[in-house]
């Protein structure tokens, strides 16, 4: 006997922001990224349209990162060239968009000028044709002088620009609004400064459409069964038409995964948790695939091994299933 | 559950004896309705009254105990921030009768060794799934016998073939294994052998509207100790049919499907295998069939199903005591945190790194980090001072410093009052510990 199964009709969807600007859309991408869009709760097919596939920013930097030899080795020599680890990275790992953190900038550290922060943007910008995302070093006085002249650099470009936070949104909601480029809204894991701070963008003159948020997840074994629900229920908020709450989520997955140890020790150090390689590997795959089932849009990762594990988790999941 | 206090007093006995403790039945009709007390109480309710209140009392997914432990379903919701997930995925590995013995000795060894400790927690792996895929009955059964006496752990007996069940299973019917699977073809054969060793069995059909069809038979055999495969084998197929198994049984209470489902790996990529297996341990597999099983593949695995049954209302915690990182001597700096099991671990974790042997203390905060502790009045210089008097450090180590968490600087002074140790503020993320540390002269 047929069974009536249960499919959910939610009264609205997460909403769609468009990444990057083509030639005639006053940038020089080759394409856009658009996400977002869905009306269904994540891959479930039959209630719904998955409408853009989530996509993977790789995460490069402007200085040599200190991220482990396993991670590092597969990039080869050129760690210290953001443009040709952009181009690498599209080119032979398939990359959506690039991520272009700055964190030469750190006042703590090589201390680099706006100036020089922008010209590794347009450095990047030149060697590759994917949409970038663009954050500081995370010194928020630093950053709004760095993503200012970021964002005047690279006018007309439509990049997604980052951290707009609730004591620091201002300038960088400002510069994207000038200069034409969408923000990323991050709060701690919280879901009501998520919504707060879209307000306060929004109010700003930011459009919806023009925001991202980041909900500050948490790696695998160090908090990501928070960003887990945390999620789960602003992808529910936003199918039940919250606006505030449906913007498509960016999950930071390569940087909060790649803290843990078990990401990095040895088997020598830790007999019991077998070895390091496929261990490495597959915390920051997992981290992806689990924040996959609660409508991550963005996934920000940096070990290539990882990547091609969630493309392929990614191609299984878009697959549309035979009726 | 979901009868109304009214609808239960219909059943009853309406004698308002008071034997059941309650003074008349109308009010304990409510607090059987309210989840209180147990219809087991009253002694006068009809055989037909029991059945008809049990089936509406039972759980929307029926708990079905397997092996060494291992308890799959009775579940309540959807959604783990809804209440919780309370069985984890059990998670077995998969090995097969065409394998050579030493191969499967080998197997059975490397299974019975994916043992882990990691933030206070231990994770295992709980069995093993011997697979019938020699076609030959008597091979099977042996390997099912030497895969029995070679580990303590759960078992899943699974062939398409009923001499080979018939064979394989009575033998080690004592270890109550999980058994399958009974399909459209075999189930009546296959579901008696289960009922007459009191063994629960896999149901197995194509598609959603054949398993509905095959569960509703093999019920009218008289059992209920099932298992659903709804049979598909890609991973954007399994994730719906795991979703709607789920979504009938929790809301509409479809009784069909209210029993716990069983999943199949298709990957023969180690890591592959390991990235589609997290999408059913994060959607509703019961119990998860796979072939990787080297400790650096499995680890990430368990670790996530152990982060998403976690239960959100409980947030773990670790002993409030004071614990040494490293070789510390009289010199160690010392440092106080939360006894969330979080907080408390990204400390240890930083400290560790800074290759500086320290003390921590978590201080008792019922589990809940730095910000929210001290918001919630539990993070309290009377009390920090309290617990570092008292834990012992004070005759480990001949300085008098304390290092505390950068967000409650503001309470530097009290503390300093209260314990008479001098109060050194800390960095507020954990993150900054390490050249915190180094630049740290006591």
């Amino acid at each position: 006997m047929p069974v009536t199964l249960v499919k959910e009709r939610f009264p609205s969807k997460v909403g769609e922001v468009t990444l990057g600007a083509t030639a005639e859309q006053g940038g020089t991408r080759d394409s856009v990224v658009v996400v977002g869009g869905d009306n269904l709760l994540p891959f479930l097919h039959f209630e719904g349209k998955v409408v853009h596939r989530p996509v993977i920013a790789m995460e490069v930097t402007d200085i040599v990162p200190p991220w482990n030899e396993a991670i590092k080795a597969q990039f080869g020599d050129v760690l210290d060239n953001p443009a040709a680890w952009a181009k690498k990275c599209v080119d032979e790992f398939g990359a959506d968009l690039i991520y272009v953190k700055l964190i030469g900038a750190d006042p703590e550290g090589f201390n680099r000028s706006p100036e020089d922060c922008a010209r590794v943007v347009k450095d990047v910008l030149a060697a590759v044709g994917v949409p970038l995302i663009v954050v500081g070093c995370e010194t928020p006085e630093k950053d709004n002088e760095v993503m200012a002249a970021v964002a005047e650099a690279t006018a007309g470009e439509n990049l997604l620009i980052g951290l707009a936070e609730q004591d620091n949104y201002k300038s960088i909601a400002a510069a994207a609004m000038v200069h034409k480029h969408n923000v990323i809204a991050r709060s701690p894991l919280d879901i009501n400064i998520c919504k707060q701070l879209n307000i306060l963008i929004n109010e700003m003159g930011l459009p919806l459409n023009k925001i991202v948020i980041d909900p500050m997840i948490g790696g695998l074994g160090f908090g990501i069964e928070y960003a887990y629900s945390i999620m789960e229920r602003a992808r529910l908020g936003a199918l039940a038409n919250d606006k505030m709450l449906s913007m498509p989520m960016i999950c930071t997955v390569g940087y909060e995964s790649n803290r843990a140890k078990e990401a990095n020790e040895s088997v020598e150090a830790f007999p019991d948790w077998g070895e390091l390689a496929d261990r490495g590997v597959l915390w920051e795959t997992l981290t992806a695939t689990a924040l996959l089932q609660v409508g991550a849009s963005i996934l920000v990762m940096r070990n290539p091994a990882a990547v091609k594990l969630v493309q392929h988790n990614i191609a299984d999941l878009v697959e549309v299933a035979e009726a | 559950m979901g009868l109304t206090g009214l609808e239960i007093y219909k059943q009853l006995p309406k004698k308002n004896c008071g034997e059941c403790g309650t003074p008349t039945c109308l009010a304990f009709a409510m607090a059987l309705a309210a989840g209180k007390g147990a219809l087991d109480s009253c002694p006068y309710v009809s055989d037909a009254a029991r059945e008809a209140l049990d089936s509406a009392a039972a759980p929307p997914i029926r708990a079905i105990k397997f092996g060494n432990g291992s308890v799959l379903g009775d579940e309540t919701v959807l959604f783990r921030h809804d209440k919780t997930f309370y069985h984890p995925t059990t998670i077995l590995v998969h090995v097969s009768d065409v394998w050579s013995d030493a191969d499967i000795s080998a197997k059975v060894e490397e299974v019975n060794g994916l043992e882990f400790d990691r933030v206070g927690l231990h994770y295992s792996m709980d069995g093993i799934a011997i697979v019938n895929e020699s076609g030959d009955a008597a091979r099977f059964a042996q390997v099912v016998q030497k895969v029995a006496a070679a580990t303590e752990k759960s078992l899943v007996i699974l062939s398409d073939k009923v001499e080979a069940l018939q064979s394989a299973v009575p033998p080690v019917a004592a270890r109550k294994p999980l058994i399958g699977s009974a399909t459209e073809e075999n189930y009546e054969t296959v579901v008696a052998l289960a009922k007459e060793q009191a063994l629960p069995v896999i149901l197995k059909a194509n598609g959603l509207d054949a398993l509905n069809d095959l569960v509703e038979k093999a019920q009218a055999l008289g059992y209920k100790e099932f298992v659903l495969d709804p049979g598909s084998r890609k991973p954007v197929e399994t994730l719906a049919n795991l979703t709607h198994l789920r979504r009938l049984a929790i809301k509409k209470k479809f009784r069909p499907f209210g029993y716990p489902v069983v999943a199949f790996t298709t990957k023969n990529e180690p890591l592959d295998e390991i990235a589609e297996a997290s999408i059913y341990v994060t959607k509703y597999a019961s119990a998860l069939v796979l072939k990787a099983s080297k400790k650096g593949q499995v680890l990430p695995l368990l670790t996530l199903r152990q982060n998403i049954y976690t239960d959100p209302q409980k947030p773990i915690q670790v002993e409030p005591t004071l614990h040494a990182v490293g070789d510390v001597n009289e010199n160690s700096p010392v440092y106080v945190t939360t006894n969330f099991s979080l907080t408390y671990y990204s400390v240890e974790g930083e400290v560790e790194a800074s290759k500086i042997p320290s003390y921590i203390l978590p201080v008792e905060t019922d589990g809940t980090s730095v910000l929210t502790a001290y918001a919630a009045g539990k993070y309290e210089p009377e009390k920090i001072a309290e617990a570092l008097l008292n834990c012992g450090v004070v005759d480990k180590v001949k300085h008098r410093n304390v290092i505390i968490p950068g967000y409650v600087a503001v309470i530097s002074g009290k503390l300093q009052e209260k314990s008479g140790w001098k109060v050194i503020v800390g960095p507020r993320e954990s993150s900054g510990i390490v050249s915190f540390a180094r630049s740290l002269s006591l």
